[in-house]
């Protein structure tokens, strides 16, 4: 019988067309978009959407294949991006210190992976809702001490003029370039998740969030695993923070106050958590509604303040009814469809 | 008590301790050497007492979190809002009314209200989705407070305490003697020491129902052990209606508690909310003596921190987090589960 059967096709498919055709066509959109966008949809939008899309993947990382919940995770990059301006060159000459670029970025990276690593220890002691609460405590305990703390930190005014090295001649703050340096930082960290996940370390880690007592006895280390994994989403969320720096120039407390770490979640949420894809397309709703809803809400004949109530409502909208944010009802959106066509019969439901 | 001193007598010798040289540097007039090294006694005794006080704030509010917490396993980060809103209403009650009594049982009403809604709205959709649930009141806490906004704007508010409790008012602890042997007692404001004293009534309030009434064994049961409560035949969904109702109006009285000795103004419900969870994990999920011990440590460490290391104030907290986090999880007075 086996012997019977042929097998499905001689040759393995190359890579290249496992890839889904709509892969190759955001790809296409995604590379050309500075041919035919403007600067401010490229710096703006989608840079700050590839920004904040790379903080919120490794949300992503820890709460879809850890099952950790973990609000430090713009902590981190804020961490990576006052350590670029401490050892880099901002316009607080008395604390930074002007290092060349390919020194202060392994130390900004190093050091904030050191903290997620840290709080991550601290955090894996506990679970489920636990995790969340103490991240929360944490993450706003960084944001008050680098309020309080000036001789590090400088206070309440941040650093500002932190700005990206020129570097082969170019200067990474352009719209073009930083659209190109952020779309390739983000391609670097998606695929990375995606590899981790697949990984042996990745696989380990799906089976510690399902079922860690098992794991346990099968004689992985769940506790080394956990930290693990928030070592390599502090490194993500790094990198997600020295773009941010040097997008907005400056880095100051209220970048990673309470406000905006719950924005991370929201935005994790709402693209989804179950799927790398997820941040960056909840990212992108973010940013598109942060933009324009003043715009939208003064059409409507109301206060363009009442941004976050939109974000607020919708947030409440999708995880009311869709706990697994967009990529939920896109999934079950297909799954309807594909129900409706009944492969066996041909015929409708 | 006793077994608690039989199983850690170390333990119990160094907080006996702690406790004693406390007592002594409140009680006892200080000597010059002393004053030399820790300042005023003034000082000192103030900040005592604001951390007590302060302390008796932050149990207002964390108590009813860790109730509703450790009887439903409800995670309710829209907490802080309830106490902001309160204070809000209790605003508007007082300054319609001119009775700063009669805010504290309509705020209580509505708010329990509100909480009844979102029990049985919100949180009875998602039972044992604790994720979900946090998600949604995340949600529902940033559309409260940007409807707070909207209606009360971005300035802060302070509710003013009655004529009767208005000014200070002396306690029996010495604060300095004065060279000619004449005893300057301690003035501290009467309207704190109304709230001290509220906040420690109701405390023992709690304390007693939950020990000894039918409704606190009821709710007791339900911490331990929720399905064999419903499954012997008590409707629990309106014994967590009435615990959700009493925690959430508990918070808005808290509300006007605090817009009176401090003041109203967006962003006080975060802190809130982040104070009751640092109080709720130092003092262990669902417990009363709990939140109340951990009100307690964290309100003098404030204060306490204000005064002698001021820029450093607010860690302190977090720092007392982290240690009782790293070396006995489930909080000082939790039950592993």
């Amino acid at each position: 019988m086996a012997l019977a059967e042929p097998r499905k096709s001689a040759v393995q498919p190359t890579w290249v067309e496992r890839i889904p055709a709509i892969w190759w066509a955001l790809l296409l959109v995604l590379l050309t978009m500075p041919a035919w966008a403007n600067d401010f949809i490229l710096f703006q939008v989608m840079g700050w959407t590839f920004v904040l899309g790379m903080i919120a993947l490794s949300l992503m990382f820890l709460a879809g294949y850890g099952g950790m919940v973990s609000l430090i995770q713009m902590s981190v990059a804020a961490m990576a991006g006052y350590m670029v301006a401490i050892f880099g060159a901002s316009g607080v000459g008395d604390i930074s210190m002007g290092l060349p670029w390919w020194l202060y970025i392994p130390i900004a990276i190093v050091i904030a992976a050191i903290f997620g690593t840290v709080v991550g220890a601290l955090a894996v002691r506990t679970e489920g809702i636990y995790t969340i609460m103490i991240t929360l405590a944490i993450a706003s305990a960084f944001f008050y001490f680098t309020r309080q703390n000036y001789t590090i930190f400088n206070g309440y005014s941040g650093f500002n003029l932190v700005v990206p090295p020129q570097l082969f001649g170019v200067d990474w703050r352009q719209p073009m370039p930083f659209y190109y340096l952020t779309l390739g930082c983000a391609g670097l960290c998606y695929g990375a998740v995606v590899y981790v996940s697949r990984a042996p370390f990745g696989l380990a880690l799906q089976g510690v969030r399902d079922n860690p007592r098992r794991m346990a006895a099968l004689g992985f280390n769940v506790t080394a695993h956990r930290v693990a994994s928030y070592t390599f989403a502090s490194v993500i969320a790094s990198i997600g923070g020295i773009l941010l720096v040097w997008q907005n120039a400056q880095i100051a407390p209220g970048t990673a106050g309470i406000p905006a770490v719950i924005d991370i979640l929201v935005i994790a949420v709402i693209g989804g958590i179950t799927r790398p894809i997820g941040p960056f397309i909840g990212a992108l709703i973010y940013v598109l509604l942060r933009t324009f809803s003043p715009d939208v809400l003064l059409a409507f004949g109301l206060s363009g303040e009442r941004f976050k109530l939109l974000v607020g409502l919708g947030f409440l909208a999708l995880v009311f009814f869709s706990p697994d944010g967009v990529l939920g009802l896109w999934e079950r959106w297909r799954a309807r469809r594909a129900r409706r066509r009944d492969p066996l019969t041909g015929g409708e439901e | 008590m006793q077994g608690f001193i039989q199983r850690n007598p170390v333990w119990s010798l160094l907080i006996a301790l702690v406790v004693a040289v406390l007592l002594w540097l409140v009680f006892a007039p200080w000597s010059d050497e002393l004053e030399e090294v820790l300042g005023r006694k003034r000082v000192f005794l103030n900040a005592i007492f604001g951390g007590i006080t302060l302390g008796a704030l932050y149990f207002l509010v964390a108590s009813g979190f860790t109730l509703i917490f450790g009887l439903m396993r409800n995670v309710n980060l829209a907490h802080g809002s309830l106490y902001l809103l309160g204070g809000y209403i209790g605003f508007e009650v007082s300054e319609w009314s001119g009775s700063w009594f009669l805010a504290f049982p309509v705020v209580f009403v509505i708010v329990a209200v509100v909480g009844l809604i979102l029990q049985n709205q919100v949180f009875r959709r998602m039972e044992g989705e604790e994720l979900r649930q946090t998600m949604v009141t995340i949600g529902l806490s940033v559309v409260i407070a940007d409807l707070m906004l909207w209606r009360w704007g971005g300035q802060s508010y302070t509710i003013y305490a009655p004529d009767m409790l208005f000014g200070p008012m002396t306690l029996p602890v010495i604060s300095s003697v004065r060279d000619s042997g004449e005893i300057v007692y301690l003035k501290y404001p009467a309207v704190r020491m109304a709230i001290l004293f509220a906040a420690i009534v109701i405390g023992v309030g709690m304390w007693l129902v939950l020990n000894k009434t039918r409704l606190g064994m009821l709710i007791r049961a339900g911490v331990d052990d929720r399905e064999m409560l419903a499954a012997s035949g008590v409707r629990i969904q309106y014994v967590f209606l009435a615990v959700f109702a009493f925690g959430a109006g508990l918070a808005g009285m808290a509300g006007i508690v605090g817009g009176t000795f401090q003041s109203l103004s967006p962003g006080e419900d975060t802190r809130f909310l982040l104070a009751s969870l640092v109080v709720v994990i130092v003092g262990g999920m669902g417990s009363i003596p709990g939140a109340a011990i951990g009100a307690l440590i964290i309100g003098l460490s404030e204060q306490l921190g204000l005064v002698y290391a001021p820029t450093y104030s607010v860690v302190f907290t977090f720092l007392i987090m982290a240690a009782v986090l790293a070396f006995r999880p489930q909080g000082l007075l939790g039950e592993r589960r």
